[in-house]
């Protein structure tokens, strides 16, 4: 059986990456529809920043934002003015970490959606009395609905599944910060192989199943959408 | 910048545009200043590229131009100063390719119509609109499942469902093919007679002009080559576009006899009679008709013993080179208008004519436009 403290892993890292993805899909909605819209110059340097944290090193993210969030960091000191204290090695540590580092998984997909309903269905909205909110959420929301599915599901999975930036920002403290990555990490580190398996067996089957569900979903919605 | 509201400015009639509209990628440029009917098909008629499009995009506030002025009936919806966006105007758009919203049925995209117009529906409204376009028996279906015609006819009556003051109309046949534009023409027929919105008519194909419009603007490279009525448009020949195997003139007429025992019916047009077929129309009718410059021919003397069913005394206005150099198009005047004929220069030469030479016109086949 699973000890309790393999379960309060699993429950934290559902908490994290429930609120991580809620906190995504609202922050990075916007930032994914001026991406999908914008003819600015700025276009190029942001979307690179956003897909910074497809190829760096999840250590080199959390290095930075372990300064940045850090006593003389600039997110450290607006925290400690807020009367917060200092975010590393907490759970709302972990989540600001989490969200740098699972955002392109966020935007992108719903970008990519936004992107694939050009002018044409919104300029009709307009010309239907639709003002800006109610032809994003009448018309925008709906025809994007699968990019946004997608977006949740890879935004939650793969904060389930870091490591690095966890190990770097939030250490290991039961309940707080260690989450089920940072369990299988200790658990191996001290032999307990028995333990280590079952809870590498579940992040498997979770794992397969979610994207399992994923790729069928995305695969009904292209056989419908080309009908 | 001040939105928001209509400002009424003052009780002028008619439909004031103006843009000045420069496009930064390209060379096209806008450049109009036009008054127009309040009332009526209004067609924007020129080839591609000639800026209809862009235009009418213009005055539903689709796009913007550098200067941009357009008052409706006193009503201000742009200038220097002032911008009223789309959803804003009270205007009804059907874009080129039906463009009804995926996710929602048929009745659904009428309904996102109906919720937003602002207008409370008037009883009867609907159902007019829905006998009107003929799909009734479609509402419940996906619009993914419709076909393109079927679609375009919802997309009408959708923008006719938010009961706009003015509807703008960017081709509305052109993506569908002969057939379809067959099976929706005699709707648009319907709904120019039955409705009082004015409606702004892009197109490029002569025919839906001639069925539909009565006022009619021409457009080239950006600009207003010529505007006025129908029949008046036609019968100039001052634009190449109007140079071509369609080149003839419209008439207005009247039914004013039946003749039963030969299925044909007189029309009388401005004091000139003409026999035409038969097709059904009651006496007293108003109909329009068109002469193709290629179906008319030019005696010196008044031939009785001939086919033609049709002879008209007319003297010639003026003589202008078709595109074919052996060609010319000859402008003749009737009791009340003109008639274009094309012949060879063989021809003029030897029947010698010249402005003003009395002569009469044969005319092989009228066509009822409707």
């Amino acid at each position: 059986m699973l000890s309790a403290s393999d379960l309060e892993a699993i429950w934290l890292t559902f908490k994290v990456a429930t609120t991580v993805t809620v906190i995504l899909l609202l922050i990075g909605t916007p930032i994914a529809w001026w991406l999908a819209r914008t003819r600015s110059r700025l276009k190029g340097p942001i979307s690179a920043i956003v897909a910074l944290p497809l190829v760096l090193p999840p250590t080199v993210l959390g290095f930075y934002l372990l300064i940045a969030m850090g006593p003389n960091g600039f997110i450290g000191q607006l925290t400690q003015e807020l009367g917060i204290g200092t975010l590393p090695f907490t759970f709302w540590g972990l989540i600001v970490a989490s969200v740098f580092y699972s955002l392109p998984f966020v935007v992108q997909p719903i970008q990519n959606a936004i992107e694939a309903i050009g002018e044409r269905p919104l300029e009709v909205a307009a010309t239907l009395r639709a003002g800006s909110w109610d032809r994003f959420f009448t018309v925008v929301l709906p025809l994007a609905k699968p990019g946004f599915i997608t977006a949740a599901i890879l935004g939650f999975t793969h904060t389930v599944g870091e490591f690095g930036v966890v190990l770097m920002i939030g250490g290991n403290i039961p309940g707080q910060t260690r989450v089920v990555s940072v369990q299988i990490y200790d658990h191996v580190e001290a032999l307990e192989y028995d333990q280590a398996h079952k809870l590498a067996a579940i992040m498997i089957i979770f794992s397969f199943v979610v994207l399992l569900s994923l790729y069928s979903f995305q695969r009904k919605n292209t056989l419908w959408g080309a009908k | 910048m001040p939105t928001n509201k209509i400002v009424v400015e003052n009780t002028e009639q008619g439909l004031h545009a103006k843009f000045h509209l420069q496009h930064p990628q390209s060379h096209f440029a806008l450049n109009v200043d036009l008054t127009l009917p309040d009332s009526g098909v209004t067609a924007i008629f020129g080839q591609s590229g000639s800026g209809k499009t862009t235009l009418l995009r213009c005055i539903a506030g689709l796009e913007r131009a550098q200067q941009g002025h357009f008052v409706m009936k006193g009503e201000t919806w742009q200038n220097d100063n002032f911008f009223l966006p789309t959803h804003k105007r009270p205007l009804g758009y059907v874009f080129q390719e039906p463009s009804l919203f995926p996710h929602l049925t048929a009745k659904g995209n009428l309904d996102y119509a109906i919720k937003r117009s602002g207008i409370p529906l008037p009883a009867g409204l609907y159902d007019q609109v829905i006998d009107l376009m003929g799909i009734e028996s479609i509402l419940k279906n996906n619009s993914q499942q419709l076909s393109g015609g079927e679609k375009q006819r919802i997309a009408i009556a959708r923008a006719l469902l938010i009961q706009p003051k003015l509807l703008l109309m960017d081709e509305p046949l052109a993506s569908l093919d002969n057939a379809r534009k067959q099976e929706i023409l005699p709707y648009l027929e319907k709904l120019k007679s039955t409705l009082n919105t004015p409606i702004l008519y892009v197109s490029h194909s002569v025919e839906e002009v001639m069925r539909l419009a009565d006022h009619v603007v021409l457009m080239e490279d950006g600009e207003v080559a010529t505007q006025g009525q129908v029949e008046e448009v036609f019968s100039q020949l001052t634009s190449p576009l109007l140079f071509n195997n369609d080149t003839g003139v419209i008439w207005q007429g009247q039914i004013v006899q039946q003749d039963e025992k030969w299925h044909l019916s007189k029309v009388s047009c401005a004091g000139s009679d003409l026999w035409i077929r038969n097709n059904g129309d009651s006496l007293g009718q108003q109909v329009r008709v068109r002469i193709l410059a290629t179906d008319v021919s030019l005696t010196l003397t008044c031939y009785e013993d001939s086919s033609i069913l049709n002879r008209l005394l007319v003297s010639v206005i003026d003589i202008i080179p078709d595109q074919d150099p052996a060609m010319a198009l000859v402008r003749l005047q009737t009791e009340q208008n003109t008639l274009i004929a094309r012949l060879t220069y063989r021809s003029v030469d030897h029947l010698a004519l010249e402005e003003g030479k009395r002569l009469w016109a044969q005319i092989k086949s009228v066509a009822l436009v409707r």
